[in-house]
């Protein structure tokens, strides 16, 4: 036993040792200023600055005696909650992080990675200048020269090939502004071939959800999780995708003493905090939810009048739902009946019930369909469109929200548009571009005798570049092959079958790579030359706004200055705009001063253009506005109060949509769909964008007519007091509301129309008058319309269940198939012959352990940038794999011991080395890896292929060498969530 | 004057780290040292808990008690702080220590410990406040600036508490019996020896 010296006399603190006479261990600025030298210097400054930017006592590496400290406000550059990150500067050096604490978001927290961001502009391991591959080694060369290359080389494969065959992968680490500008970029480089993470992250939530309600984005925030009182996580794992996120969710937990269900393979750190963690089969979304929908309807527990007077098609979902009977769900997922009635009657009774989800529903072959069940689950049970309830749904990176709002994609124009010729128009009347001009940027191809314009085709998903390189040309619907992959900020591990797209980096005649470190582009293959790292900074070294995933948009001021030769993504797209010969075009409204681009310019443009999802009410004043009035904002609501100068009545980022001009002052939308707010309160109805009513066949073979407006719901104060389509100039006539235009909202409205200004809608008027006019009466210019359980243009209008194209189970693939063979986006899709291959093989056999994969906490996405950072990589330094002991024990495998890892369809004899994690968290017959290694591929170490300097501290075998085909039919989703691998000791 | 402490409530705790880099960073702790670390017990099974764990600040430290050199001494404010110019990097401390917190760089090849590196509730050490002296041996001195050690300042979801004993205790105290659940302070009744009763 130790002896305690409880008689000892606490010393005195550091502090009054420090300072004879001095009160004890309090200290004033004064003081501090007087001690630390600061008093010259310091106070002189003061004159110079505002009182509140100048650092007082502050931590950190002390500053130099004398020179003064700012805080700069910027967002965490990982996940998508956004937080706040404070940062002290000093001397153009970050030298400390402070928390956050007026944030409403984060209110001063952080997780591992955004509590260790300021490494990421000391960067050791950053890429330091432009280099390009000479005959196999990295060699530095300058700016210019290698834009001019850049240029030269895609120009000759533009004459060779046209531009289809160039591939820009860009961000969702781009601000807002850059994933506009690089999806402008695509424009005017005359291709739809444009995407970027959200195709590997939410891509299925996006058409899935918005197929069902109008809008394919969270419905709520994570504040207003706050107000739940069941919370049912399916497929996600915020505790450690989101581990701000917690703050509210558990809060709400114990405040509302609040259900909180979790239904997942694996018994993550989030089902850890569950009051009922249900373990599923990995790929049988679907049955589970129908499986809770029989008990819902057999027992009469779902909302009968929001279904009345909100929902379409209900009752083809009843349908459907009967052959899901508790037998047969037990069959296909293994869930006992009581477990899921439970579920299902809590969810159901004890309301308001969100549902959250992240990529265990998204990355499936039937990704869009499993967010489609999730929403029919929601709307059977009214759990949209009010405060606590709704699909709450946890984007992945910090900007993928904004990226894809602004069109970051192979299927629309900024903003979701799309790319019809009207879309076309729209967005050329916003950048002042001539139409024709940009239709001959576009080839035109001839099919079946017919031309098909490129302009309006859908691109190549991110997830198909290489087999849109290494397919013969006849297979991919264009004009030539991919040769050139453009990568501005995207990782090469995050798709999954990587062998092959280590083959199809081989044979691309051009690879750029702009990124703050090479990431795995840089060293998969074999590549001699024709391959550039160009150093592009992160979101501190530059100002821009970004799109948290509850919709609301924060600006981050520029903390430093972009270190080392790296300039901003802005920037970097003028050069090679310049180069290309389109800048004059393309920046027509934009400043470019000494080659620096106006960040604030950019969002004034798709402020302009922005209507369509409420981008248009968003200034860079407002937003910064609410930057400096962060405090003013409430925690759960997320509004400021009325009477508060700046920001009086907005919700907390101005969430889109944010309708009208940013004078008119919409608060933006906290929560979607939410009647129970006027729309000027950021109040709302479902979309109307499927059209006013739908003609049915029925079994008889006569047809019926149905209306898909709402049926006597409308958002409060509404002067129309029941579903109504969406708002034009012609509606204003009818409605006698036009007289209410002014003057030159009446003049913008006739040059958009022409000779048919009847036909501008609300999403193309320029003025923002029709939108103005229809709020004012309290309606919704969108129109007031019916939710879809039946999204009659998806391939499974109704989802059905069909098992993963490598599924554990082939004796109900013959009941539950993949979808037949397609083209799809360009390049044939034969998921179904793969499946049928894998069954008629055996393939199941041969490798019987389940392979899912996920996220650490320390680690984002393909995780070059994590892996670089000292105190994140100290935290996960192995590559490993988790596996259950029984499996474990079946192959003499210990925990922490290397193990063999190898997939169907990975080079015969080929293995992944990494550690095993024995544990329980997985299920027996699955195992789990995280996704973002890579540096390893196929037991091989590529350190010595990085730039010397450059590589991550920690390298590691990336689980998509292991991961295999499956593409979801409506977005190419990849199917990484599902598949099967082998597992031997090494 | 305040009794300054830790509290970590593991029904909150997510292993997320946070408090783990938000150390490193605020005090450029080199890799290989960890004056905080997060622990997870009944890993991947239900009961899954995780607290985060650092020196405690203990009412009559072992540490003290134990070293043979009297580096330790205990601030105005309870904070266990020591002297790496008196430290000999013996390692008796970290023998004595309950939760693991003395940290040792290496310095040779042969196992010989470099001076003892801890926690120091973000309170710096014997040098005068604020230095670059202080900032090099023991990191920033944030108590002496009117804040809180960082770690618990950025806890992702506020699991992590420090501050004055009693006001800490009083949070978590309205916390369990506003949520109806609770597993008790980790750790004080070693460090502190006493509980919180609710």
């Amino acid at each position: 036993m130790l002896i305690k010296r409880t008689e000892r006399q606490a010393r005195r603190s550091a502090l009054t040792q420090a300072l004879p006479g001095q009160s004890e261990a309090s200290l004033d600025r004064r003081s501090f200023l007087r001690r630390s030298g600061l008093v010259a210097g310091g106070l002189a400054a003061l004159g110079t600055l505002p009182l509140a930017s100048v650092r007082k006592a502050e931590a950190g590496p002390p500053p130099k005696p004398g020179a003064a400290v700012t805080i700069r406000k910027n967002i965490c550059t990982h996940c998508s909650v956004g937080c706040t990150v404070v940062a002290e500067v000093s001397d153009g050096v970050w030298i400390g992080q402070e928390p956050g604490w007026d944030s409403p978001i984060n209110r001063g927290s952080h997780c591992a990675k955004g509590a260790s961001v300021r490494e990421l502009v000391h960067g050791d391991r950053r890429l330091k200048y432009p280099m390009k591959l000479v005959n196999g080694q990295w060699t530095k060369i300058s700016w210019d020269t290698a834009i001019s290359e850049i240029g030269d080389k895609m120009q000759a494969i533009r004459e060779k090939s046209g531009p289809d065959s160039v591939y820009w992968l860009g961000s969702a680490k781009f601000s807002n502004e850059g994933s506009y500008l690089f999806r402008k970029f695509a424009a005017y480089w005359g291709t739809n071939n444009v995407d970027h993470q959200a195709r590997i992250c939410h891509s299925t939530t996006v058409a899935g959800v918005a197929n069902t309600w109008g809008y394919g984005a969270m419905t709520n925030s994570y504040n207003d999780i706050r107000n739940s009182k069941t919370l049912m996580i399916m497929g996600g794992n915020p505790a450690e995708a989101h581990p701000v996120s917690l703050q509210h969710l558990l809060e709400g937990k114990e405040l509302q003493r609040a259900n909180f269900i979790v239904i997942d393979p694996r018994m993550s750190r989030t089902a850890a905090h569950a009051t009922e963690y249900v373990r599923v089969r990995p790929g049988t979304h679907i049955p589970t939810i129908y499986g809770m929908l029989w008990h819902i309807f057999r027992n009469g527990w779902e909302d009968k009048q929001f279904i009345e007077q909100r929902v379409y098609g209900m009752d083809d979902v009843r349908k459907e739902v009967e052959r899901w009977n508790p037998k047969e769900v037990e069959r296909v997922t293994g869930l006992p009946e009581a477990q899921v009635r439970r579920v299902a009657e809590t969810f159901a009774k004890q309301k308001p019930s969100c549902l959250i989800w992240a990529m265990g529903q998204t990355q499936f072959s039937v990704g869009t369909a499993n967010v489609r069940a999730s929403c029919i689950l929601l709307l059977a049970t009214g759990n949209v469109g009010g405060f606590g309830n709704g699909a709450n749904i946890f984007r992945g990176h910090c900007n993928v929200q904004g990226a894809t709002d602004l069109g970051l994609d192979i299927v629309t124009l900024p903003l979701y548009y799309g790319l019809t010729e009207g879309a076309w128009k729209h967005w050329c009347r916003v950048w002042e571009t001539d139409y024709d001009w940009m239709a001959s940027r576009f080839p035109t191809r001839t099919v079946n005798g017919k031309p098909v314009k490129m302009m309006e085709t859908a691109g190549i998903p991110s997830t198909r570049w290489f087999d849109a390189t290494l397919l013969p040309q006849k297979q991919v619907q264009q004009q030539d092959n991919v040769k050139a992959m453009i990568v501005f900020g995207h990782g090469g591990n995050t798709v999954t079958r990587m062998p092959e797209a280590a083959r199809g980096i081989e044979k691309l005649d051009l690879l750029v790579v702009g990124d703050p470190h090479p990431t795995t582009w840089a060293v998969l293959g074999e590549r001699k030359d024709n391959t550039y790292l160009l150093p592009i900074c992160t979101q501190f070294e530059c100002s821009g706004s970004r799109t948290a995933s509850n919709r609301s948009l924060q600006w981050g001021e520029q903390i430093v200055k972009p270190i080392f030769e790296s300039k901003n993504d802005y920037d970097v797209m003028y050069l090679l705009a310049s180069k290309l010969g389109f800048a004059d075009r393309m920046f027509k409204n934009i400043k470019v001063e000494n080659g620096a681009v106006s960040s604030e310019d950019i969002l004034r443009e798709i402020n302009r253009g922005g209507w369509s999802t409420g981008y248009c009410g968003q200034s860079p004043e407002r937003l910064k506005a609410h930057m400096k009035n962060q405090e003013k904002f409430d925690l759960v609501t997320l509004r400021a109060p009325k009477d508060v100068p700046e920001v009086g009545g907005d919700y907390y980022g101005l969430p889109w949509p944010c309708w009208g001009t940013p004078e008119l002052r919409h608060p933006g939308t906290h929560t979607l769909y939410n009647t129970n707010l006027h729309v000027m309160d950021g109040g709302s109805t479902f979309r109307a964008r499927f059209g006013v009513e739908r003609e049915e066949k029925l079994s008889d073979g006569t047809t019926r007519k149905v209306s898909l407006l709402a049926n006597g719901s409308y958002s409060l104060g509404s002067e129309i007091r029941d579903g109504y389509p969406q708002f034009t100039y012609g509606v204003l006539k009818k409605l006698g509301w036009d007289k209410e235009l002014t003057e030159a909202e009446r003049a913008t409205i006739e040059r958009v129309g022409g000779k048919n200004a009847d036909g501008v809608s609300w999403s193309i008027d320029l003025s923002g008058g029709i939108q103005r006019v229809a709020m004012a009466h309290g309606c919704i210019h969108y129109g007031n319309g019916k939710a879809r359980a039946n999204a009659w243009n998806l391939p499974d209008p109704v989802p059905v269940h069909r098992e993963p194209i490598y599924t554990p189970r082939p004796d109900l693939v013959a009941t539950y198939p993949t979808r037949p063979n397609a083209v799809e986006f360009r390049v044939p899709n034969v998921g179904f012959d793969v499946q049928k291959t894998a069954v008629d093989k055996g393939i199941a056999k041969q490798f019987p352990l389940i392979n899912t994969s996920g996220r650490l906490v320390e680690y984002e996405g393909g995780g070059e940038e994590t892996r670089s950072n000292k105190w994140l990589a100290e935290l996960q330094q192995d590559m490993f794999i988790e596996l259950n002991p029984a499996d474990a024990a079946e192959r003499g495998i210990r925990d922490g011991a290397f193990v063999l890892v190898s997939g169907p369809e990975m080079p015969a004899g080929r293995v992944c080395r990494m550690k095993a994690l024995v544990t329980e968290r997985v299920g027996r017959g699955v195992t789990w890896c995280p996704f973002h290694f890579a540096g390893w591929f196929m037991n091989v170490d590529q350190r010595s292929k990085y730039p010397s300097g450059a590589d991550p501290i920690v390298l590691g075998e990336s689980v998509n060498t292991v991961t295999t085909y499956g593409f979801d039919p409506v977005t190419g989703m990849q199917e990484p969530k599902a598949t099967l691998c082998q597992v031997r000791a090494a | 004057m305040a009794r300054m402490k830790f509290l970590c409530d593991a029904d909150r705790c997510i292993e997320c780290n946070a408090c783990v880099t938000a150390c490193k960073n605020e005090h450029e702790v080199p890799w290989g040292i960890n004056r905080r670390r997060v622990v997870t017990i009944n890993d991947g099974k239900p009961g899954e808990r995780s607290v985060t764990m650092a020196c405690m600040h203990c009412t009559d430290a072992p540490c003290a008690a134990v070293c043979p050199v009297n580096c330790f001494y205990t601030t105005a404010d309870a904070v266990v702080l020591h002297s790496k110019d008196l430290c000999i990097g013996c390692g008796y401390c970290f023998y004595a220590c309950p939760f693991g917190a003395p940290q040792y760089p290496r310095v040779g090849n042969f196992g010989s410990r470099g001076k003892m590196d801890k926690c120091t509730f973000c309170a710096g050490g014997p040098e005068a406040d604020n230095t670059e002296a202080e900032f090099v041996k023991y990191g920033t001195n944030r108590l002496a600036e009117g804040k809180l050690p960082l770690c618990a300042e950025m806890c992702s979801t506020k699991s992590l508490l420090a501050g004055d004993g009693e006001i800490i205790a009083q949070i978590y105290r309205e916390r369990v019996v506003k949520r109806g659940y609770g597993s008790g302070a980790w750790g004080w009744r070693t460090a502190y020896r006493e509980t919180i009763a609710t």
